[in-house]
């Protein structure tokens, strides 16, 4: 048996059983329904809106959006909870403990937020085809486009919340990162096309994976004449997946490092001291 | 594999181990060897670098200087195959919460099956006494029943060395003996080491073979519980009343010092009475003294005692 195959096998098992859990414990699944359910239920109302030249609806042009949306917010707060939380409670400490643990945990928490992000995004397709005039999913360069920019999307994310989880070591901080995340919805062209809005709000927004994952996704989504309300007039295909895959390297590269630095660091008493302080701050 | 351990080497060997966070100094010199099998008690007051002594065996802590082997290797070196050979239960694990305890039991189980022939989780739950919980989820299980589910993931691998890190801190007193039962059961059974951490001397008592008392950075005391109880009844306190004032007088031999104050008094002395220190006495002592700030007074006064 070679133990590290063996513990790469033990972590996809883990995924398979941490999916199951994140699905059956209401908690886990409101957590994400609540904020997506009432994006959706805003998006309904904006169906009547019209965008000057764009042959579909507002509502109809975000829901593609959404779905970009959801990927990123599923990639880097599914990892960054998970790692900032586990710290409290033990679990990383008790995967450090066993042999091969270290590895099970993150094959297992890495599967387990790709697969339950997959399923939140599929049921977001089917509603989004069911409740919204003007999406176009019938052909399998679409399928493609969207798979891609799926399995990109989240390749760009995951490792974006495992360097901010790595760094951050108490969950007060988790706003540190949650108000930012806030302000860069809006000028990602989630609610309304960037191509509309200030120069610097473009300039800003065009770093971060986010856009991109709504443009890829709008780009795999919507007829192909919405593409005029887009910033020059394009999809942007190739730009799109190489800001993607920049993302995923970088944050690829740096997370190991992090990753490993931050397992070093943790010990019962290191632990004892971050519940400790919890406490204190929480009273 | 390239490491095999010794199979007749000790389990533990430390010399001269030594650890300082910032300029304060929490192990200064520690030596101490502990043979495969048994019950060994790591006690002392807190503070006394109990915990930092775990966590470097463990692997959990680079230390600042000494020599730390650990079955035959540096633990901050332990690989894998290594790490399989360790069980830990911390204090404070409240880990997987969602989880049900069976189904983490088995998943635990899982991570050692290239190193050794794991414990099904089925035969464990019943010797741990959660056969009833599991299909409970984690988080549910009661503050008892919880460090019960935690010495099990902590031997699930079958481990040679157990560390157990004050495995009863607010325990109830059923709840503690229940524990006690357990541990006795797991060391007839397994012929596993355990380190056991704690800062109760009555829990060291019944359960170590062999007891080390660490205070001051440095193993202070260091034998069996009746070893050193009696090495510690060896000193007495005698007090009696002469000439309207108390006297006060600490001695090895107080059969021998009391016939010489009798034999010389004239009928002076009265109201003798004779303490002879026990082990709990001595310890308390220490753990005031140690507590109040006077660390090195108290080391020094709790070695004179125990070591006749």
């Amino acid at each position: 048996m070679n133990p590290t195959l063996h513990a790469y096998r033990t972590g996809w098992r883990r995924a398979l059983i941490e999916t199951r859990i994140s699905l059956t414990t209401p908690s886990d699944v409101l957590g994400y329904v609540l904020p997506v359910g009432i994006a959706v239920v805003v998006l309904l109302f904006l169906r009547g809106v019209d965008i000057e030249g764009a042959p579909v609806s507002l509502g109809s042009m975000n829901m593609p959006s959404l779905v970009g949306m959801f990927i990123v917010w599923g990639g880097v707060f599914g990892v960054l909870g998970i790692l900032v939380m586990d710290r409290t409670n033990g679990t990383l400490l008790r995967a450090k403990s066993m042999p091969g643990g270290m590895t099970g945990y993150l094959i297992g928490h890495i599967g387990s937020i790709a697969l339950f992000t997959a399923a939140g995004v599929v049921v977001l397709l089917a509603v989004g085809l069911l409740l919204f005039d003007g999406l176009e999913f019938g052909s399998p360069d679409r399928w493609l486009t969207f798979l891609a920019v799926l399995a990109l999307g989240m390749a760009a994310t995951m490792p974006i919340g495992a360097v901010l989880g790595a760094l951050i070591d108490n969950p007060r901080n988790m706003g540190v990162v949650m108000l930012p995340f806030m302000a860069l919805m809006a000028v990602s062209g989630i609610f309304y096309p960037l191509g509309g809005m200030p120069g610097w709000a473009q300039a800003v927004g065009q770093v971060f994976p986010m856009y991109w994952a709504g443009l890829g996704m709008r780009h795999a989504m919507l007829a192909d004449s919405a593409v005029v309300v887009e910033i020059g007039g394009s999809w942007r295909t190739l730009t799109m997946f190489a800001v993607l895959a920049a993302w995923s390297i970088t944050a690829l590269a740096a997370a190991p490092k992090l990753l490993s630095r931050m397992a070093r660091r943790e010990s019962g008493s290191t632990m004892a001291a971050r519940r400790q302080k919890m406490y204190q701050e929480w009273g | 594999m390239a490491h095999a351990p010794a199979p007749d080497g000790p389990a533990i060997a430390v010399s001269d181990l030594r650890m300082r966070y910032g300029d304060k100094e929490v192990l200064s010199g520690l030596d101490l060897t502990v043979e495969p099998g048994g019950v060994t008690a790591l006690l002392g007051p807190n503070g006394a670098g109990k915990t930092t002594t775990v966590e470097i065996l463990e692997g959990f802590r680079a230390r600042s200087g000494g020599e730390v082997e650990v079955f035959g290797l540096d633990p901050e070196h332990g690989d894998e195959r290594w790490r399989a050979k360790m069980g830990i239960v911390l204090q404070e694990w409240n880990d997987n919460g969602k989880w049900r305890v069976r189904d983490l039991l088995a998943h635990f189980a899982d991570y050692y099956r290239p190193y050794s022939d794991p414990w099904e989780a089925d035969g464990l739950l019943e010797l741990v006494g959660l056969a009833g919980e599991a299909k409970q989820r984690v988080q549910t299980l009661s503050g008892g029943q919880r460090r019960r589910l935690d010495v099990a993931a902590g031997i699930v691998g079958r481990p040679s060395l157990l560390f157990l890190d004050e495995p009863t801190t607010g325990f109830d007193p059923h709840a503690r003996r229940e524990f006690h039962e357990l541990i006795h059961r797991l060391t007839d059974m397994e012929g596993v080491t355990v380190l056991l951490t704690t800062h109760d001397l009555d829990e060291a008592e019944k359960l170590a073979d062999r007891i080390l008392i660490l205070a001051g950075g440095r193993i202070i005391a260091d034998g069996s519980p009746d070893a050193l109880a009696r090495a510690a009844a060896t000193s007495a306190e005698v007090k009696w009343m002469q000439d309207g004032r108390r006297q006060v007088h600490a001695t090895d031999d107080a059969t021998g010092f009391v016939r010489k104050l009798l034999a010389a008094d004239d009928g002076a002395v009265r109201d003798l009475e004779v303490h002879s220190a026990n082990l709990e006495d001595a310890y308390l002592t220490l753990v005031e003294r140690f507590e109040s700030g006077e660390a090195e007074a108290a080391v020094d006064r709790f070695r004179k005692e125990v070591s006749r």
